[in-house]
């Protein structure tokens, strides 16, 4: 136990140099009793940087939308009780949709715990549900191997959210500084490789498949698996669909590009998932959205064959054939290489009957809208957005119709360009993200495509962008109305729009001058494109955009709940 | 087609491990018909059994969820195989001198044993599977039970089958 007392930092400062250990540009946070010393150790460096927000919800979707925007690690830094609270809708969000992320949360002192202490709340208890683990460090010792662990955990195999929750005494304590190399983990031992035996039986079914259809989802993004999967697409002359959150996996310009699936997805990618005969799942996870009905979708025979890193997503809600368990693009690297060694496979000619059939569906123009409107249709600014970016901007949006629109009209052709909460859909997520997307992607377009809404639910963090100088893009499709809740409400709740006008809005433009951004209010269809384009002549200014559009305007196509994918409202319909 | 399954656990022995296994229980919706956890020969780890029930769909994601957890190191159905298992019953009964002879004689059959006498009670300990016990309760009076209590089933694989890491 002998120490040289010259060469001990406290349990704060060893949480720094641990993300500096890990590479780690910034940190997304905000102090409160429990996490001083951290904050105290934050200040006498500069290599990891500060982002101090207005509210930790905002501080983890910034910490989120960093990650989304460059597959890094997202970090944050909360204080206990309300901090680590306020911090759970953002964690949640990470959990659903399987981004990496830190959380960092100071913890009232061990001697105070269990007593109902000041800013107290059982942070491991209440995060359990909605993290991919978490830890309270009881000895400084620790810290820096939990650490470690918290960041291998967060980014291997099923990427997720891990907290590391640190009682103040911990962090005030000292210890020498050592910082594991490598992590081992009787317990946890993530796989990459497919079975290759699956593989090939897999390849066989897709080689003899008569109507096939690839789709896929948020792993393809998560797992950087783009350009193995366009590889293999291309290289088999398949359709290919995606679920909202794998958009960009696959170019939605592509010929073979069916258009997002699901509630809100194309006619043609909703049919032929519905009417195909062997099916290739890519990271996606058949989830409510996708397949509202699993029988109806069964009632159709096909084989399918489904990729995915957890086992648990598989034969979840559908019944898979032949899974796959491994990381995307080693998978798909496999299926590539058979496909060199033998090269033996059936020519366009075999699927042409299913192309003349998918023309057909397509030929339904299933996203068209009133395009002569006097009254700004949503769906237009969408259109006019992704040409005046020229298709190129990191997007992100809240929740609702203004998601589905801008899912369905930017055509996205990257992958990590489409950002947004797709399985736990939390409102606010949108703004935050953005910032987090910019601060990841200096000089990028950024632009946070919102509703009245949903916007004033994460609207602090306006405050949050001015003060670091984020100049993102905010396209506010302002219809007055909860969107999604009022087409609900006129579908299936028989036209009583119970609670969903939003009375008594802010004046947004003056609202984004009292933050010190510029505010711009545009109610006719031909002022659209000119404010866009003025809008991102300013490299360096934040710009919200309020767009006043029709207030009766749904999204088309849709699958009502528990409906079969293929049971489809379509807009010609009503 | 709802079955009785025996799942058995090796689990990190760390605080809090319990309760994320109990808590995907409860947050996924599934069946604990009975839990027991107590460490290993080798201290840093933990043997759970739990006793649930379900479709194979069911079964098949429990045992996936369960996997999937970070402390868990393996996880075996045992009711996939040979296996045995056995609860333990502490069970206190009026026993005044009229119904002493009776009592000792009932706990005789079932192989149980007296662990503890007073003045007008028996507290008899039984072990055995669960119809086992069920089966002592319902031979006895009703009225003659004071207290029960079971441990839930503990489980083990015969033969070769060996859980271990």
């Amino acid at each position: 136990m002998d120490r040289i007392k010259g060469a001990e930092v406290t349990g704060a400062e060893v949480v720094i140099r641990c993300l500096q250990e890990e590479g780690v540009e910034y940190v997304f946070g905000y102090p409160g009793g429990a996490v001083l010393f951290i904050y105290d150790a934050l200040c006498s460096q500069d290599k990891v940087k500060h982002v101090l927000v207005r509210h930790e919800q905002g501080a983890v979707h910034a910490a989120d939308g960093y990650s989304r925007g460059s597959n890094k690690v997202g970090v944050c830094l909360v204080t206990s009780g309300p901090g680590v609270t306020n911090a759970v809708t953002g964690i949640a969000t990470a959990y659903m949709d399987s981004i990496p992320l830190i959380i960092i949360s100071g913890q009232v002192p061990t001697h105070a715990i269990g007593l109902d202490a000041f800013q107290e709340v059982d942070t491991v208890g209440i995060t359990r549900p909605c993290v991919k683990h978490n830890f309270l460090v009881k000895d400084v010792r620790d810290i820096a191997s939990t650490l470690k662990k918290a960041f291998y955990l967060a980014q291997t195999g099923r990427p997720g959210p891990v907290l590391v929750d640190i009682p103040k005494d911990v962090s005030a304590d000292v210890c020498e500084f050592d910082y594991p190399e490598t992590v081992s983990m009787r317990s946890y031992n993530p796989v990459r490789k497919g079975h290759a035996g699956q593989i090939r039986k897999a390849l066989q079914l897709l080689l003899g498949a008569k109507r096939p259809m690839v789709y896929t989802g948020g792993g393809v993004i998560l797992s950087d698996a783009a350009p193995q999967l366009n590889a293999f697409v291309r290289e088999l002359g398949f359709p290919c669909t995606s679920t909202l959150m794998g958009l960009g996996g696959y170019p939605a310009t592509d010929r073979q590009f069916l258009g997002m699936l699901g509630m809100h997805g194309t006619y043609e990618a909703n049919m032929a998932m519905q009417h195909c005969d062997v099916l290739l799942a890519v990271g996606a996870r058949f989830d409510d959205r996708v397949i509202g009905n699993p029988a109806h979708f069964a009632q159709n025979p096909r084989k399918i064959v489904h990729i995915d890193i957890d086992p648990s997503s598989i034969s979840k809600r559908v019944k898979v054939d032949v899974p796959i368990v491994g990381q995307v693009p080693d998978v798909l690297e496999a299926f590539l290489g058979l496909l060199k060694a033998n090269p033996a496979r059936p020519g366009p000619a075999a699927l042409e009957s299913w192309w003349a059939q998918i023309a057909l569906w397509k030929s339904k123009d299933c996203l068209r809208y009133n395009r002569a409107s006097k009254i700004i249709k949503p769906q237009f600014v969408v259109e006019k957005l992704y040409e005046v970016t020229g298709g190129d901007a990191f997007v992100t949006s809240d929740v609702g119709q203004h998601q589905m629109w801008a899912a369905q009209y930017y055509k996205f052709d990257k992958p990590r360009r489409w950002i947004n909460s797709g399985g736990l859909g939390t409102m606010g997520f949108g703004l935050p993200a953005a910032m987090g997307v910019q601060l990841a992607n200096p000089g990028a377009q950024v632009v946070c495509v919102t509703g009245e809404s949903s916007i004033q639910m994460c609207l602090q963090e306006l405050s949050t962008c001015k003060q670091y100088r984020v100049p993102v893009k905010i396209v506010n499709l302002n219809n007055r109305y909860l969107g999604m809740v009022r087409q609900w409400q006129q579908f299936f709740h028989g036209n009583r729009y119970s609670e969903s006008y939003m009375d008594s809005l802010p004046d947004f433009v003056k609202l984004a001058e009292g933050y010190g951004h510029r505010g711009v209010l545009i109610d006719k269809p031909e002022d659209v494109e000119p404010a866009l384009r003025d809008a991102f002549a300013r490299k360096d200014e934040l710009v919200f955009m309020d767009f006043i559009t029709d207030q009766t305007e749904n999204v088309y196509p849709m699958v009502p709940g528990g409906k079969g994918i293929s049971e489809m409202i379509l807009a010609e319909d009503l | 087609m709802s079955n009785r399954h025996i799942i058995s656990i090796l689990v990190e022995n760390e605080a809090g491990a319990l309760s994320r296994i109990s808590g995907l229980f409860s947050a996924r919706a599934y069946n604990i018909e009975s839990l027991t956890v107590a460490p290993t020969e080798d201290p840093s780890l933990s043997r759970m059994t739990i006793v649930t029930s379900g479709s194979e769909d069911v079964i098949e994601q429990i045992t996936k969820q369960l996997n999937k957890l970070v402390e868990v190191v393996k996880v075996v159905d045992l009711s996939e195989a040979e296996h045995i298992e056995r609860e333990l019953m502490l069970i206190k009964v009026r026993a005044g001198t009229k119904e002493r002879e009776d009592m000792k004689r009932m706990t005789d059959i079932f192989r149980g044993r007296v662990i503890d006498v007073s003045e007008n009670t028996y507290t008899i300990e039984l072990t055995g599977d669960g119809r086992k016990l069920d089966a002592f309760i319902q031979a006895l009076d009703q009225g003659a039970i004071v207290e029960t209590v079971r441990t839930g089933a503990s489980g083990i694989g015969r033969g070769n089958r060996i859980l271990r890491i």
